[in-house]
């Protein structure tokens, strides 16, 4: 186990947003988080990441300070920041000497395919390239816990793609936990070895798909019949999930 | 050729309008005391263009020492109070009096204050109080203005309250502190003038005090003069602060 929510409830002034809900994230496996909208997903990411404490219920971390890492459904850039230095932050902040900090963060830019755009600024990048950089500043300090709430949504169907598999093809390196949540359930079939069905807000378990092909996984996996089933079950759940 | 139009209409309607004035003046046989044509202002210009250059110089001198001082004291102030909810607080309500008081009705007071001899000082003073509140409102408000998600990630990382002013606060209330400038600047301007006027012919030498001046003897010629300077003076203003807050907003974002 790396982080662990047990029967958590999150209100707001507004109301309750999240729960009870219960979500065991074992380490190095890759876990997709779908649901309908305002069902809790990104408040049950900030809980995973001890970003905000619950209303009610308990969160087990295991992971130290630096395990663990979050990308947002935008890229979150500093604008002022150079691609490189914005992937370094998170291990300046830590008190990493420059020089390390800087070689890292050119090391985890190139993992995500962006050698040669270190001096770039945000506003120069694409979409597509700015989540890299938020991507490579996630890997720098070599998470155990990944926790990437829609980094995709804001993409292209195409870039969205060739993000995930660049994300799929980097995960057995560290083999971190990964936690992302999509409101593409094919996308969420295609990536994760379990799919965690949310139900409509405040969210609770809908149910589970278990995708027990390795990983990663080829490009044919997404025309097999048990891609296909796999991805009726998860539809399935969210139904149910809304109906209820 | 339409792109030629839009550039010349501006100067074409100018045109337009002077020749306009200039032959109303001259077929009504308008007093030059009321209204001088345009000539009559041109003719004032040219006579006196050194004295003219040199009240722009004061004017437009003590604005800038003026916006210095202001932004000097109103990002050591906004920072201070940017830092600390219970001291914004305290100070937003004593701020918003402040501003919205009108700086001709504190100008005597303030003259008091700096010796009816030091004139230079007080003007200083109240153009720098009129640029104060920008500037002082811009830090106050981008230091708040962080990306929310970016706060979430230094308290990810376990930044300290250091590292979250230096890295995150200040950065992102850069372009805040720009505008902030660009908005004060006009001000101090207007403030400098407004200061000249309540401060009284003598006490400077500025152009509101030509104005003036020149309003005593019903030399109307001379009062449309140092309005046209004042004018360009301004505009000048306003289009270097755009362009310094422009290359400050290309240098933050690189671009």
């Amino acid at each position: 186990m790396i982080a662990a929510l047990q029967d958590v409830e999150v209100s707001y002034r507004r109301g309750p947003a999240l729960g009870p809900f219960s979500l065991t994230v074992a380490e190095g496996e890759i876990v997709a988080l779908v649901g309908p909208s305002g069902c809790g997903k990104s408040t049950a990411m900030r809980l995973l990441a001890g970003l905000e404490a619950p209303t009610a219920g308990r969160v087990s971390r295991t992971p130290g300070r630096g395990e663990t890492a979050v990308v947002f459904q935008s890229p979150t850039l500093a604008p002022w920041l150079s691609a490189q230095a914005n992937a370094a932050l998170p291990l300046e902040l830590a008190g990493i000497a420059r020089n390390e900090a800087v070689a890292r963060a050119d090391d985890a830019l190139a993992r995500v395919g962006l050698a040669g755009a270190e001096t770039a600024r945000p506003a120069q990048l694409s979409g597509g390239m700015a989540m890299r950089v938020a991507l490579a500043r996630a890997l720098v300090t070599n998470p155990r816990l990944l926790l990437l709430d829609e980094p995709f949504a804001a993409l292209d169907e195409i870039t969205r793609r060739a993000l995930a598999d660049d994300v799929l093809g980097l995960w057995p390196q560290v083999r971190p936990a990964i936690v992302f949540v999509t409101h593409n359930v094919e996308e969420a079939v295609y990536m994760a070895s379990r799919v965690v069905v949310m139900t409509k807000g405040p969210g609770r378990l809908a149910g589970e798909v278990d995708v027990d092909h390795p990983l990663p996984r080829p490009e044919g996996f997404r025309t097999t019949k048990a891609f296909r089933l796999r991805v009726e079950a998860v539809s399935e759940l969210l139904a149910k999930g809304m109906a209820q | 050729m339409t792109r030629l139009v839009q550039t010349a209409a501006p100067f074409l309607l100018l045109g337009l309008l002077l020749l306009v004035w200039e032959f109303t003046c001259r077929a009504l046989a308008v007093p030059s005391y009321f209204l001088p044509p345009p000539s009559a202002v041109v003719m004032a210009m040219a006579t006196d263009w050194a004295g003219l250059l040199k009240s722009a110089w004061n004017t437009l001198s003590m604005a800038l020492i003026a916006l210095l001082v202001a932004s000097l004291l109103a990002q050591a102030l906004g920072l201070t109070v940017g830092l600390s909810i219970i001291l914004e607080r305290a100070v937003r309500p004593l701020a918003v009096v402040l501003q919205v008081t009108p700086v001709v009705a504190i100008a005597p007071l303030v003259l008091i204050w700096a010796g009816l001899d030091h004139a230079g000082r007080a003007i200083i003073s109240l153009a720098a109080v009129v640029a104060f509140f920008p500037i002082f409102s811009g830090a106050v408000t981008g230091l708040k203005a962080s990306d929310p998600d970016l706060e979430r990630l230094f308290d990810l990382y376990g930044a300290n309250r250091l590292q979250r002013l230096i890295r995150l606060r200040l950065p992102s209330a850069v372009p805040y502190l720009l505008e902030g400038h660009k908005v004060a600047a006009g001000l101090a301007i207007i403030g400098a003038v407004v200061a000249e006027f309540v401060a009284g012919s003598g006490a400077s030498q500025g152009l509101a005090w030509r104005i003036l001046e020149a309003g005593n003897r019903l030399q109307t010629a001379k009062m449309f003069a140092a309005l046209v300077v004042l004018g360009l003076l301004g505009a000048m203003l306003n289009s270097l602060l755009a362009m310094i807050e422009q290359a400050g907003l290309r240098w933050w974002r690189g671009r």
